[in-house]
């Protein structure tokens, strides 16, 4: 059995982000399914954080983890509620779809 | 030490399953066909994550993740997802055409990642705010409220301030609904009077 050191967490949390990154760039068609990537992204940095945090031995970065927490939910409210409003007026929640500002 | 527990075999066997747990619930939330689904993965990689806190000895944050994304984001997440109505088939359409190109794309941050995450590093510990003997959530209060406290302020009002604007964002006025307004009832004083009728008098009948 492998013993779990720093390099594993990292990599998970690296594993994570890229998925996250993956689903910004495949789920174009839906507005939804960015913002859970986003969340995801927020939570692999968490981890990241978390884990030098405990390799350091030094509480800072579960302070910093709080505030990523803080802002990720503020961001969820304001993007979902932006993501209602679009859906009233468009009908749809394509990102393609938001093209009215265009002259 | 690194883990709070470590070297057991518990703490190995728990690491496995909840990193396999996290990446695939992660990679399902992508990769779903219904947004519902995604948001259930999306539940279940926040706990996974929260277990993995929990291995790294930061007790507080674990359960500040559940009560936080899962009981509110997360419930967030679904509430929208039910109130809107899409059609499944145009969400997926664009899927194939960018999988290749995101796929690459992805294997090579990825590979770039872990490339500098296994670059030797300095390992002296930084010391700012050593962890200490006394339990997780009071040495992290501690902190929030003596060095971090105008950060842990501003982050309030952060949150006020998206409260408020998503309330102004959503809100709507509907046309056709009567609502109490006491600027005009107050305003109709000139034209209500009232009247003392005196003893015996304001009342008739007919014998």
């Amino acid at each position: 059995m492998f013993n779990p050191d720093l390099l594993h967490f990292l990599v998970v949390s690296s594993i994570v982000f890229t998925i996250g990154a993956f689903g910004l760039f495949v789920g174009r068609k839906n507005l939804i399914v960015m913002l859970m990537s986003l969340e995801l992204i927020l939570l692999s940095v968490s981890l990241n954080l978390v884990s030098f945090s405990a390799h350091l031995e030094d509480l800072t970065g579960q302070v910093f983890v709080m505030f990523i927490l803080t802002v990720a939910a503020a961001e969820a409210a304001v993007g979902l509620a932006i993501l209602v409003v679009f859906f009233r007026t468009r009908g749809s929640i394509e990102v393609q779809d938001s093209d009215q500002l265009k002259g | 030490m690194f883990l709070s527990d470590p070297g057991t075999f518990l703490a190995s066997l728990a690491f496995w399953i909840l990193a396999i747990g996290l990446c695939a619930s992660a990679l399902s939330v992508v990769l779903s066909r219904s947004p519902v689904h995604s948001v259930f993965f999306l539940i279940f990689a926040f706990f996974n994550s929260a277990g993995l806190f929990l291995l790294l000895g930061a007790e507080f944050l674990a359960m500040i993740l559940v009560i936080v994304y899962v009981g509110a984001v997360a419930v967030l997440f679904l509430f929208v997802v039910m109130m809107l109505d899409m059609e499944l088939v145009i969400l997926r359409e664009g899927f194939t055409k960018y999988l290749p190109l995101g796929t690459v794309l992805a294997a090579i941050l990825l590979a770039e990642l872990i490339l500098v995450m296994s670059l030797p590093r300095d390992n002296t510990p930084a010391a700012n705010n050593p962890v200490t003997d006394i339990n997780n959530t009071k040495a992290l209060g501690e902190l929030i409220y003596d060095d971090y406290f105008l950060l842990f302020q501003v982050s309030g009002l952060i949150l006020l301030v998206s409260m408020v604007g998503s309330i102004v964002l959503t809100h709507r006025v509907r046309a056709g609904v009567r609502r109490q307004s006491i600027y005009d009832q107050t305003a109709r004083a000139g034209r209500i009077r009232l009247e003392d009728p005196g003893v015996g008098e304001g009342v008739h009948w007919d014998v």
